[in-house]
């Protein structure tokens, strides 16, 4: 964190002992106050206007203790008739979805690297797609597909793809941007085709990259898909939302278990393959 | 060279392994059989189809009629995501700092890791779901659930960041018989700011797009109106809410560009108002 900014050297050089050195200069003290400003600004003005019943927040701790008792002991005899199903589904959804994503994103991320695809509206277009993606949670993609649809599991995987999709394009994007181009000028040099160039050139940088982008998101798509069904779009979330709305707390306890060790199994899974493979 | 076989050269340069085959063929496989499990087939695709032109047609034009609503909403999820970002944030620069193993004994580094762990397991919705139950319906329980995903986060990359430091400034303020409190502000935190300004704004980012969503659940904020509006079929209101929520994202995007522009960049007011604020590209780790 090595600041470089200095004061600007027009001004007459005072003697040594009298020199004020100072990081920043004027401006940038400025900006930062600013941020500084805002922050306090925003969290005084949330703290005023935000609505919070204090009853509420006194018993508290007595609900909590409540929903334990409620919790304990868990009901494992639910767990092979309706859990076990609707969490290898779950898993299903995030590895479809995420596969999926990975087919649509490929191209959008090409056409978002600049170096490839020479073109600043082409550019601009496929960033648009992936912000667009990114900016859309999972659950209204969800709740969209299930609008059209229907509820099940088809919807959710829809929506994990297409919320993935921001998030691969824009990595493989960036992965290809920094592609060293002296592989592909030879290519070019030797008259290589376009599809020679991609598979020869490009595809052998950029595949630890794409690899692991999409270990990594496939993790985050665990998790993501387990909240899906609380809006009907299929897995665990379905049978969560169902033992919620019964106040089943004995058998939510069991499908929060559920849903931890999928996604402590995941996430070993994710750095196991990354540690042997990549 | 020992190879016998030299003098024939084999027909293809790069023999090709088989295991990038088998994986592929076991890819396909896996494909078709969580297909047929998950009843996805063209047909349902097909009808599918047909409903999202009807279904898009029903979303426009989006209709801001009840724009007071939309506003109490939006503005209820901007609150949340700034207290939840702040008291995250808080909490999790300790917690954070206890986990990193180069700084602190081995002791104190597990339960800050389980603490850490235990916070990321879960997603904010789930976690929105047992606070709703503990302090009510409203925009504390929204809170609460954001700021234990805002230690998971922060405290996760805070403690890679300290993990990733150099000892040898962190020697160097020790040697001059600094106390710990000394080493930490002149060895260890100017070495992690930069970071911790990155993966502050995304979370605060990261917040804002999930408080938008923690009212499915009855956690307070736009969530709950849209999710009324989704199971009324009220869809042109879905519609005006979803472009309110993508402004409010597409609008905190760039200011915490802005912010990292100032704070890694160096850039004053004017610099981001003349390049309309480029910051140094931080790679976005995680996503949600």
């Amino acid at each position: 964190m090595a600041a470089t900014a200095a004061p600007p050297a027009a001004r007459p050089v005072a003697p040594v002992g009298e020199r004020v050195w100072r990081r920043f200069t004027a401006g940038q003290r400025l900006a930062r106050f600013a941020v500084y400003l805002v922050i306090v600004a925003a969290i005084v003005v949330s703290i005023q206007s935000v609505e919070i019943i204090p009853e509420f927040l006194y018993d508290a701790p007595e609900q909590m203790v409540d929903l334990f008792s409620r919790m304990w002991p868990m009901d494992w005899a639910h767990y092979p008739d309706t859990v076990h199903d609707a969490l290898i589904e779950t898993i299903h959804i995030a590895s479809l979805g995420t596969l999926l994503s990975l087919v649509m994103a490929m191209p959008v991320g090409i056409l978002a690297a600049h170096n490839l695809v020479p073109s600043t509206p082409l550019n601009l277009l496929a960033k648009l797609i992936l912000v667009s993606s990114r900016s859309v949670n999972s659950l209204v993609w969800a709740l969209l597909f299930v609008g059209i649809f229907g509820p099940g599991a088809l919807a959710g995987t829809l929506a994990i793809a297409f919320r993935s999709i921001g998030f691969v394009g824009k990595l493989f994007g960036e992965a290809l941007e920094e592609a060293q181009p002296g592989p592909i000028e030879a290519l070019t040099a030797a008259g290589a085709p376009w599809i020679s160039r991609m598979t020869f050139g490009y595809w052998p940088q950029v595949k630890p990259a794409f690899w692991s982008i999409a270990l990594f998101r496939w993790d985050i798509n665990v998790r993501e898909s387990a909240v899906l069904g609380l809006v009907g779009a299929g897995g665990i979330g379905m049978a969560l939302d169902s033992a919620l709305n019964l106040f089943q707390w004995e058998r939510v306890a069991v499908i929060l278990a559920a849903i931890f060790a999928v996604v402590i199994i995941a996430e070993l899974i994710v750095t196991q393959v990354r540690k042997r493979v990549l | 060279m020992t190879d016998p076989s030299a003098a024939s050269l084999p027909t293809e340069p790069f023999p090709r392994s088989v295991w990038p085959r088998v994986a592929a063929i076991a890819l396909v496989g896996y494909v078709i059989y969580a297909c047929a499990q998950l009843d996805v087939s063209p047909a349902r695709v097909e009808t599918g189809l047909e409903n999202a032109w009807r279904f898009f047609s029903r979303l426009f034009p989006p209709n801001f009629a009840r724009w007071e609503l939309l506003a109490k909403g939006l503005k209820e999820s901007l609150e949340i995501a700034v207290l939840a970002s702040a008291l995250g944030i808080v909490l999790a620069l300790p917690i954070g700092l206890v986990a990193a193993r180069n700084l602190m004994p081995a002791w104190a580094t597990w339960p800050a890791r389980l603490i850490i762990v235990a916070a990321r397991s879960f997603h904010p919705v789930i976690v929105a779901i047992v606070f709703v139950k503990a302090v009510g319906f409203g925009a504390l329980a929204g809170i609460l659930a954001l700021t234990v995903a805002s230690i998971g986060f922060i405290g996760k990359l805070f403690t890679e960041a300290i993990e990733e430091i150099s000892l040898k400034q962190v020697e160097a303020i020790r040697a001059t018989g600094a106390p710990f409190a000394s080493v930490l502000a002149f060895g260890v935190l100017p070495q992690v700011f930069s970071r911790f300004i990155g993966f502050a704004t995304y979370q605060l980012d990261s917040n804002l797009r999930n408080s938008t969503m923690v009212g499915i659940v009855g956690a307070g904020g736009i969530g709950g109106t849209l999710f009324a509006a989704f199971q009324r079929f009220d869809y042109d209101f879905v519609c005006a809410i979803l472009i309110a929520i993508i402004t409010l994202i597409m609008i905190g995007e760039v200011l915490a560009t802005g912010v990292r522009a100032i704070f890694i960049g160096n850039a004053t007011l004017a610099d981001l108002l003349r390049r309309g604020g480029t910051a140094p590209r931080e790679r976005h780790l995680e996503d949600d």
